[in-house]
């Protein structure tokens, strides 16, 4: 069944009869997956190369579990799908307090929460990496591919924005890194170009007295999509009692997650109580704009901006004045 | 977990064996390792595999249906609609739980001139794949002239609604109505002098409620597969509450006689009332009389919500009074339960049931059932009794609340027990409402102070009827001693091992030495469904009765070895005795298996009237003043269960109904947009309950036993959903002061309600 086709990465031709995961959920009258190429590059211009051949119907695999999702319940179709996890540089994850960290693109969860650093250096990162899925879902999913699957509720967006982590991209043109806040543009559409893909995310370092925290409100306490999310990261002084500088970004209540700049600046100086964060709370409130739908009413979510924004707050300079 | 058996001192003990003991269930290895199989699972040689295709429109009429280029398409072994199904007649019969009429099932499983819902089934295509198959289905071209659709019951009721059915005139016991109209049914019960009884009372309240459709969420989806051989014989593979209703459903839906359909129950996923009523199975059927091979039919989870039997959004007005000194005088209430795109909904047994617990010397309950445009409702765990325990019991705690007096005992003062007449007629024999009100009163959890800011506690208690209807069983003796009991009861809650008990009980044996099988229509006597709480009481008596049997011919033949008479031999839990001949059920089976005929006990029976199971509980919550969210902190559910034959699946039923009805409190709702379209048909956004969202559910076990059986079972299965979403409720206004009167109570409205109290 494999073929090499020349070029350094190997295509092979499945049909649903070989791909398990068709075979497994027809079964119970699922739609079917509709038959497509798989690759596994081990480059990134090999990468690049397979996803200019294909153009727009091809997609790109990490975790695999939004894009096998989406898929299977025919939100989107392909013709060939190319898996990241054999290009080393997208499965990296290196950090040291001096430099910050670096995370491929392709790096799963669960080596984010067990990293022994981590959850000292990005708290809030921490945090969403725990919230996302269960087990199964955190031992597969990406912090790249929830970037770049560009939901308006994906629980780490926020905490990306708020640690201020930078996106580096690469495609036929070359190398380019922007910021986080610019990376999405829509409900599921991110700017990256034909043939571009992510290649990591990389965080400065962490700075004294500061910490971060993200909360997101769903109605249960598991398996639920956010209606909200707020990610907040705070520096203190050295008293540990005013805010020095702040991010805060918010989550589901925006086309794209959003960074709150009027409520960031406004924090810088203010003293760390109650008030203070009750206050940012309303002015975070001010940038979202959510829909109306079954995960909460427009008027609710903004209330939940308020109240995560002010939670979040609190918990992140919990944490800097306990370091 | 608590688990307290009370023994109301008003019952002789009895010793048993076996009842009362936990062993493991029968089907419990092939279930934890995967090996049982589901009618999904199945896989015959030439299979084809069928897909649906469903109404984007909740109310339209067909104008035409193309199938010819799916029908051209390769892979594509045959096309179904509606005209592929004989006509039906206008015949309405009981199933156990609820009533169908088959003209309307037949429109259900195949629309006919107009799709009354969206997800509505207008076609199918049996292919050589799935794949092929679904493709197919997008190219079955539909011309629809969309109408104005309805969903929800007070709209649906208005004089000028959109219209659903041209010929349905409302039942009534008055005048029959001169024009068509979306009420199916108006019921009215009455007793006593209601305005006599509001003039006695010192305290009145009245209220009124709205409840969302919710989903009974079983997890296995409908699955079946037909083979229609050439002979005419019709074989189902099918995932059901009941097999013989099966067989009956499809003789009427496709005009051949019961003697030619055979139907295989597989395991069952979870049903709660909503694998009774047919879907898939005769439009397999047809597909595979139309290609000559079996087809597999199996739903989506979307269609599973969009397409099959939720249970019904209500609105309802409860109206009560009492005395200074906390007595009941008088109760009224106004009902209306949506029943879907067709008549016959769950309206029935609420109106029975809204003051099923009380002693109301004066009353009227009116009833309606209305039809919209919305999936038609099945049965779900006591339906239609939740609802209206919601109106009756955060009422009930109003005037509590009112009148100063502890709500525990307020329910006892006013408890029914025997004697009590209900407003729909019926006299109780002895019930155990006062017993598990009397146990919920004495729990560790009532005498323990609930501490915290935003923090309540609620109680609340229920009713629900349980059926008798028809069961049978045999039972063959094999040569080593051992039963094997053959039942027709798909078994959805351990019933195959609570028939196993009783069966092993009545013969001295033990219950592993039963082997329990439910087995397919040809190989069993008539039974009706696995509903309505009856598998334990009714097939369970079928069990004791065969082996009673079983235990006449033993003593027949022991007599004949013994050279004695009959009358001569002892029996003692499983020993039989005579002079000095003293030999174990056991010992005596591996004798007289080669010295004669072979023993095999049978028994059909068929018991009538309501075994009443009654269950109430305590819920603490907290509720997070600033996201409306509630969070269950503890909760403990007391039940009356007559006599619990395995205790582990009574509690097992006792905690899963809870669980629901927890869901149904808290966030569990069809979420419509203004165009009747479910925006939430999936386990992601329609919210039930996850191991995360509740605590343990403690459970106590009361036994007032049932006169009418030899154990003194009461059916358990459903009661349980019954009073949760009251207690939650009347928790929540614990905590935050306020009276909600929408259910799910969920985040945004609670929310909504604290901030427009706190003037926000
Ligand atoms: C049961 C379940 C629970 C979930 N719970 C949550 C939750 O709680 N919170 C949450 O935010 N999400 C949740 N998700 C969604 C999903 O798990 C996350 O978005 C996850 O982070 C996606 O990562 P992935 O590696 O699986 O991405 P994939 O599915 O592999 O890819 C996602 C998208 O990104 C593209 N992509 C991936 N890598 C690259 C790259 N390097 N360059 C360019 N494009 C790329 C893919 O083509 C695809 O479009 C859940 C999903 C499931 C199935």
């Amino acid at each position: 069944m494999a073929t090499g086709n020349g070029s350094g990465w190997q295509v092979r031709h499945w049909t649903h009869r070989f791909f398990t995961i068709t075979t497994i959920t027809t079964g119970a009258g699922a739609f079917a997956l509709q038959n497509f190429q798989y690759a596994a590059p081990t480059t990134v211009d090999d990468a690049i190369q397979a996803l200019s051949e294909h153009g727009e119907q091809a997609k790109m695999l990490a975790g695999g579990t939004d894009i096998i999702v989406q898929l299977r319940e025919g939100m989107c179709e392909a013709d060939a799908v190319i898996d990241i996890k054999r290009i080393e540089e997208l499965m990296q994850l290196e950090y040291s307090s001096r430099v910050g960290l670096q995370l491929g693109a392709g790096v799963p969860c669960w080596k984010i929460y067990q990293h022994a650093e981590l959850s000292v250096a990005y708290p809030a990162l921490v945090d969403a990496t725990r919230i996302i899925g269960g087990w199964q879902i955190q031992s597969r999913a990406s912090v790249g591919g929830n970037l770049c699957n560009a939901s308006p509720a994906a629980d780490t967006i926020p905490t990306l924005i708020a640690h201020n982590a930078v996106c580096h991209i690469a495609g036929p043109q070359g190398r380019r890194s922007l910021p986080v806040e610019q990376f999405c543009a829509a409900p599921g559409r991110n700017i990256l170009q034909p043939g571009e893909i992510l290649v990591a995310l990389t965080f400065p370092p962490p700075l004294p007295k500061a910490s971060s925290a993200y909360e997101r409100f769903i109605p249960r306490n598991e398996m639920d999509i956010a209606a909200a999310g707020a990610a907040s990261w705070v520096q203190l002084d050295d008293t540990g009692e005013r805010i020095v500088k702040a991010r805060i970004a918010l989550g589901a209540v925006a086309p794209t997650p959003i960074f709150a700049q009027e409520a960031s600046s406004w924090l810088v100086g203010q003293p760390v109580n109650d008030e203070t964060f009750v206050e940012a709370g309303e002015i975070a409130k001010k940038v979202a704009s959510p829909i109306d739908d079954m995960r909460g009413t427009r008027e609710y979510r903004v209330h939940l901006v308020g109240v995560l924004t002010k939670r979040t707050l609190a918990k992140a300079t919990h944490r800097a004045q306990a370091e | 977990m608590s688990n307290v058996i009370v023994q109301p001192s008003s019952t002789r003990p009895r010793k048993y064996n076996v009842i009362g003991t936990r062993p493991v269930r029968h089907d419990g290895v092939d279930k934890v390792t995967g090996k049982a199989i589901y009618a999904a699972d199945l896989s015959l040689p030439n299979m084809a595999q069928g897909a649906y295709l469903r109404s984007p429109h909740a109310h339209a009429r067909i104008i035409s249906i193309d199938t010819s280029q799916a029908e051209a398409m390769p892979g594509v072994l045959a096309v179904a609609t509606s005209a592929d199904l004989p006509d039906p007649w206008d015949k309405t019969e009981e199933l156990g739980e609820g009533c169908i009429n088959y003209a309307h099932l037949s429109g259900n499983v195949l629309a006919r001139k107009k799709a009354l819902y969206r997800g509505h089934a207008v076609a199918a295509v049996a292919a050589t794949d799935i794949h092929t198959a679904q493709q197919a289905a997008r190219q079955i071209k539909v011309e629809y002239e969309v109408l104005p659709a309805v969903t929800w019951v007070l709209d649906a009721m208005e004089e000028d609604a959109p219209l659903l059915h041209d010929n349905l005139f409302t039942q009534t016991l008055g005048e029959k109505p001169t024009k068509p109209s979306n009420i199916g049914q108006h019921i009215h019960f009455e007793q006593g002098d209601i305005e006599q009884g509001f003039a006695e009372a010192d305290v009145v309240i009245e209220r009124e409620y709205r409840t969302e459709t919710v989903h009974q969420g079983y997890i296995e989806p409908h699955a079946s597969v037909a083979l229609w051989n050439e002979d005419g014989r019709l074989k189902i593979w099918t995932a059901t509450q009941g097999s013989f209703t099966v067989r009956q459903q499809l003789a009427e839906l496709l005009k051949i006689p019961v003697s030619k359909i055979t139907v295989v129950p597989c395991e069952i996923g979870g049903g709660f009332g909503g694998k009774i009523a047919v879907y898939e199975p005769p439009v397999a059927a047809v597909l595979s009389r139309k290609c000559g091979r079996p087809v597999k039919l199996a739903m989506r989870r979307d269609e599973v919500f969009e397409g099959t039997g939720p249970t019904p959004g209500s609105f309802m007005r409860v109206k009560m009074g009492a005395t200074k000194e906390g007595r009941l005088t008088a109760a009224k209430a106004w009902l209306a339960y949506d029943a879907g795109a067709f008549p016959g909904g769950m309206i029935g047994p609420g109106s029975m049931c809204v003051f099923s617990c009380y002693d109301i010397p004066n009353a009227t309950v009116d009833g309606y059932d209305v039809v919209l445009n919305k999936p038609k409702t099945q049965a779900y765990r006591a339906p239609g009794a939740t609802q209206a325990a919601l109106a009756t019991e955060t009422v009930i705690d109003e005037i509590a609340v009112e009148l100063g007096i502890d709500p525990v005992d307020f329910r006892l003062q006013n408890a029914a027990k025997e004697g009590t007449r209900r407003v729909d007629g019926p006299t109780y024999p002895r019930i155990g409402l006062v017993e598990t009100l009397q146990a919920l009163k004495e729990s560790e959890h009532w005498n323990s102070p609930l501490e915290g800011p935003n923090r309540g506690r609620g109680v609340a208690c229920g009713f629900w009827f349980n059926a008798g209807l028809k069961s049978s069983a045999a039972a063959n003796v094999n040569d080593d001693g051992t039963v094997t009991l053959v039942e027709g009861s798909p078994d959805i809650g351990g019933t195959r091992t609570s028939l196993a008990m009783q069966l092993a009980e009545t013969l001295g044996i033990a219950a592993e030495e039963v082997h329990p099988q439910v087995v397919d229509t040809d190989s069993v006597g008539y039974t009706d469904v696995t509903g309505g709480s009856r598998v334990t009481f009714s097939t369970g008596l079928a069990a004791h009765k065969a082996a009673l049997d079983i235990q006449d011919q033993m003593i027949k033949r022991a007599a004949e070895l013994w050279e004695c008479q009959p009358d001569d031999i002892q029996v003692d839990a499983g020993t039989y005795g005579y002079n000095d001949h003293k030999q174990t059920f056991k010992e005596l089976a591996v004798e007289l298996s080669s010295t004669g005929e072979a023993i095999v006990g049978r028994a059909a029976v068929n018991p009538q009237g309501s075994t009443n199971a009654f269950s109430a509980n305590i819920v603490d919550v907290e509720v997070d003043p600033e996201t409306g969210k509630v969070k269950i902190l503890r909760f403990t559910t007391a039940q009356d269960a007559g006599k619990a034959i395995h205790p582990s699946y009574v509690e097992g039923q006792m905690q899963g109904g809870s669980v629901q009805g927890i869901g149904w409190a808290l966030n569990e709702e069809y979420f419509y947009d203004d165009r009747g379209a479910m925006k939430n048909a999936s386990f992601l956004d329609y919210r039930m309950p996850t191991s995360y969202d509740v605590p343990m559910i403690e459970t106590i076990i009361v036994e007032v036993p049932n006169p009418d059986h030899p154990f003194g079972v009461r059916g358990v299965g459903e009661v349980s959903i019954v009073p949760p979403p009251a207690a939650i409720t009347n928790a929540i206004h614990q905590a935050t002061g306020l009276r909600m009167h929408h259910l799910p109570i969920s985040p945004p409205r609670l929310h909504q309600a604290i901030a427009e109290r706190n003037g926000q």
